[in-house]
């Protein structure tokens, strides 16, 4: 098991802004740097923990595929689920250009 | 009106309510009316509801009354007002979950348990405030300004559930639903006065639950009393064929066994969350509580949980972990709030980044962080194998004893703005709260006297995996002995 990582900077936090779609400013970059810091330092204290050959748990029950009969009922109205869109047209979602951007 | 510590007011409790519904010696439309008169009374000044459905539960209640007249019996909830967190999905009310990027939202469905309660004769008054998304502590993190705690309106009701703990002790509702991934249920109940039940990880459906933490989150109930809350639960719980996590294990029968006492019960008081950091007077009324089940007859001792100490650290991870990924849907494109821009990638950032608080952020960053290359293993990684020490330790425990005893918060309710600074100390008052739900297991607060101030102070009973039957007999014992 390897050891907690450094503290984490603020490049780190820009980065991950940028991973999880989010645009912070000069000021959130500053805040947000100490505030995750503290929390992720609190967290080292389970460092102190040999888990080396302890096995994750990814989920309180022990889980199973779940299969059910394949009899076909309604799904949710078209109608009532575009209109909750921000933007629809011709049956569809509508968003502006995808294709041609930078990555 | 109802008091500080949510005795219940010459309005409820639910059961009786129903009772004299169902015989037609009052009906649900006096009852909502009642109700509603309350939540125009001091609204204003709490701010638990996101919106107040007042028409349409008086047509619901209506409707109620003519099949009562018509010799038909609506349920054992028969014109009982809800209110329910803004995070369960209703169809055609705006559901927001605190947040911009959901404002003016209409499901286009219900959630399993809002299709229960109103099978069950439940009248929906209104959905109540939370931390957006429910990631929070004190109801301080919503997009709708904070919820104030009906006992001391100085201060927070607690979170993130703090809108429907608010709305049952200041007798908006008898009964409430709330969600629970670290204590958002609990840890608001015991601020207000209230009893709040996080049920076993699998016995309420999530379907229609906006998801926070997928493999933390559980629906459970507010109420006045532990009778109201085991009604309630009756009515939730059971298998869900929508939510393939639910388990295949019908409803606990709840109300049967609650004069059952404890005798003979063996009860463990859980040594790790009565040190550092918990106040004494809140140590003072769990020792106070250990006490009432051992004249009551349970056989009380100390034990040990290590491993729950580390339960916080391992939450801030995974939890925020599970949330990075199940905040990725909201991106402008199939519902909510949508800022244009010049691109779908960039309409994506820009959106997130109006519509999402800081809160939101901070966790959704923690959680992209703890998942990222070259830090899964040291932290996700980590987190997940320590989740499984504390399930090990509380299943050692559980060998020895039937139930546990533990405080509910570290304090009582504190002061608005005392956290929200410091996300760290936020997210320390749940410290007693979150390996239950590391576990899976069951865990209510019962309201057991009051600290500095007036304010209420809850003990938290702990079960095993679907052993809420013993968890309500020990949860009535205390009620019975703070009366």
């Amino acid at each position: 098991m390897q050891p907690m990582a450094d503290r984490i900077t603020r490049d780190d936090v820009a980065h991950v802004a940028w991973l999880a779609r989010l645009q912070l400013t000069e000021d959130e970059l500053d805040r947000f740097t100490g505030q995750l810091g503290a929390v992720l330092d609190h967290a080292a204290d389970v460092e102190a923990l040999d888990v080396g050959d302890v096995p994750p748990t990814a989920h309180p029950l022990p889980l199973e595929n779940v299969l059910r009969a394949d009899t076909p009922r309604p799904g949710l109205d078209r109608d009532v689920v575009l209109g909750m869109a921000p933007s629809a047209e011709d049956g569809r979602f509508r968003v502006p250009p995808v294709l041609g951007e930078a990555p | 009106m109802t008091g500080a510590g949510g005795r219940p007011g010459p309005r409820g409790p639910a059961h009786e309510i129903a009772a004299a519904v169902r015989r037609g010696e009052r009906t649900a439309a006096l009852v909502v009316d009642e109700y509603l008169e309350a939540i125009a009374a001091r609204e204003e000044e709490l701010h638990a509801f996101n919106v107040i459905t007042a028409e349409r539960a008086r047509e619901a209640a209506a409707l109620l009354d003519r099949r009562v007249a018509a010799g038909d019996d609506p349920g054992p909830l028969a014109g009982v007002p809800v209110a329910l967190k803004d995070n369960l999905c209703t169809r055609g009310v705006p559901t927001t979950c605190s947040s911009r990027i959901l404002a003016g939202w209409k499901p286009p469905y219900d959630a399993t348990v809002v299709e229960r309660l109103a099978a069950a004769g439940a009248v929906v008054v209104g959905k109540t405030n939370l931390d957006e998304f429910a990631m929070g502590s004190s109801t301080e993190h919503s997009a709708t300004g904070p919820t104030r705690n009906p006992v001391d309106t100085e201060r927070v009701p607690g979170g993130s559930s703090g809108g429907s703990a608010a709305a049952v002790a200041a007798g908006f509702a008898p009964i409430a639903l709330g969600s629970d991934t670290g204590g958002s249920i609990r840890q608001p109940a015991a601020f207000c006065g209230v009893v709040g039940v996080k049920p076993t990880y699998g016995r309420v459906s999530r379907y229609g639950l906006v998801a926070f933490a997928s493999s933390l989150d559980q629906i459970g109930p507010f109420a006045t009393t532990v009778a109201d809350a085991a009604l309630v639960l009756e009515v939730i719980a059971g298998h869900d064929p929508l939510d393939s996590t639910s388990v295949a294990e019908p409803a606990p029968d709840l109300l049967r066994v609650l004069d059952d006492g404890v005798a003979g019960l063996r009860v463990g008081v859980v040594r790790e969350l009565l040190g550092e950091g918990v106040d004494a007077e809140v140590v003072e009324r769990t020792r106070a509580a250990a006490e009432a089940l051992d004249a009551a007859g349970a056989v009380v001792d100390e034990v040990s949980v290590p491993a729950a100490a580390y339960g916080l650290s391992a939450y801030y991870l995974i939890a925020p972990a599970e949330a990075s990924s199940n905040l990725a849907r909201y991106d402008g494109v199939r519902y909510g709030l949508r800022v244009d821009a010049a691109s779908t990638a960039e309409m994506n950032v820009a959106t997130r980044t109006e519509g999402f608080g800081d809160e939101v952020k901070r966790r959704i960053m923690l959680g992209t962080y703890a998942l990222s290359a070259g830090y899964y293993d040291a932290y996700y990684g980590k987190a997940q194998r320590v989740r499984t020490l504390i399930i090990r330790d509380f299943d050692a425990a559980y060998e020895r004893v039937d139930l546990l005893l533990a405080p509910t918060t570290p304090t009582t309710a504190f002061r608005f703005g005392d956290k929200t600074g410091d996300p760290l100390s936020m997210y320390l008052s749940d410290v007693c709260t979150i390996p239950s739900n590391l576990s899976g297991h069951p865990a209510m607060s019962v309201p057991f006297g009051f600290g500095a101030g007036g304010l209420p102070i809850g003990v938290q009973v702990l079960a095993p995996a679907l052993g809420e039957a013993a968890m309500f007999r020990a949860a009535a014992v205390l009620e019975e002995a703070i009366k």
